[in-house]
């Protein structure tokens, strides 16, 4: 039998449906879990996908944080479930307190979508034991709230615990979709927690899981076998 | 019935690029003599009944646990007469 992933749907989510695929991709079962369902479906992760949930009205993730769902979410992910929640669902981990900080809008106002150059920084998570550190991989990145954010105590603790998973790769040039696309302090694309169970990071791994399409690399789809990986062998 | 109105700013020390620009755009229009522009939300309750300590004291919590993201905004309570 294979790992159950569940794959969270709250109204204005965009990209559940090719979570759902990238779960697959990686061999693992998608399954639908919807926010107002209390039920986890008996899943062994959860991937909490992106998008403009609840139109981002108040703050992004804001009010699906306090969704059904999440109640089940937050509980489990205490108690050491994987959960991945990548653009708007980071944003929702954030306003949940599964991870520290919080997103601003972009600094520059724009509204970014492009390929971009991120660096692995720890394989030391559910999410990216398939990845090496310092690897460097290009997925896509489209947000307008993606400036991450933290007192400066904070960010030292996350430095210093190694929980920094992934930095904008800034080396380079930005036509080759290099540099910090939205003013992230410390150059910051995603961070885990500290069992390194929840990870959440601004780009978007499930849109580069086939060579068919997309971006035309699969450097997204570590994310999934990661995960399937760990559930597997746990 | 009472208003209670809630204020939600950044706090001082959060870049606030909207307000930013807002600021930028003053001269432009002709208005000079402002050097900075903070941009924040307002909320305005409508409470049923009295409010009394203990429904100021709901109203902050509320502020604290949704209003607002104490992360990175601070928050200001006031009844309206």
């Amino acid at each position: 039998m294979t790992a159950r992933i569940g794959v969270v749907t709250f109204p204005g989510t965009l990209d559940d449906r090719d979570t759902q695929r990238a779960v697959r991709v990686a061999g693992a079962e998608a399954v639908p879990l919807w926010h107002r369902d209390k039920d986890l479906k008996q899943v062994d992760a959860v991937v909490l996908p992106g998008g403009f949930s609840y139109g981002d009205y108040l703050r992004a993730g804001a009010i699906s944080r306090f969704s059904p769902v999440m109640g089940s979410i937050i509980e489990q992910a205490r108690a050491g479930m994987p959960v991945l929640g990548i653009c708007n669902g980071f944003q929702v981990l954030t306003e949940a307190h599964l991870l520290p900080g919080a997103m601003l809008r972009n600094t520059d106002l724009h509204f970014v979508c492009r390929d971009q150059k991120l660096r692995v920084e720890t394989s030391g998570t559910a999410w990216t034991a398939d990845y090496a550190a310092g690897q460097e991989i290009s997925i896509p990145l489209k947000n307008i709230d993606g400036r991450y954010t933290a007192d400066e105590h904070v960010l030292d603790e996350l430095e210093a615990e190694g929980r920094v998973v992934f930095r904008y790769a800034v080396e380079g040039e930005a036509a080759d979709g290099y540099g910090n696309p939205n003013g992230s302090l410390r150059d910051i694309a995603g961070i885990t927690n500290a069992a390194g169970n929840v990870v959440g990071l601004m780009p978007h791994p499930e849109h580069a899981v086939e060579s068919l399409i997309g971006t035309g690399r699969t450097d997204g789809l570590g994310f999934f076998t990661s995960v399937l990986k760990k559930l597997v062998d746990a | 019935m009472a208003r209670v109105v809630v204020d939600v700013m950044l706090k001082p020390e959060i870049l606030d690029p909207q307000g930013q620009a807002v600021q930028r755009a003053l001269p432009r229009l002709g208005f000079d003599g402002i050097s900075d522009v903070r941009q924040g939300k307002r909320f305005e309750l409508e409470v049923d009944g009295p409010v009394d300590d203990a429904a100021l004291a709901r109203i902050r919590e509320l502020a604290e646990t949704f209003l607002a993201n104490t992360v990175i905004e601070d928050f200001n309570v006031k009844v309206e007469s």
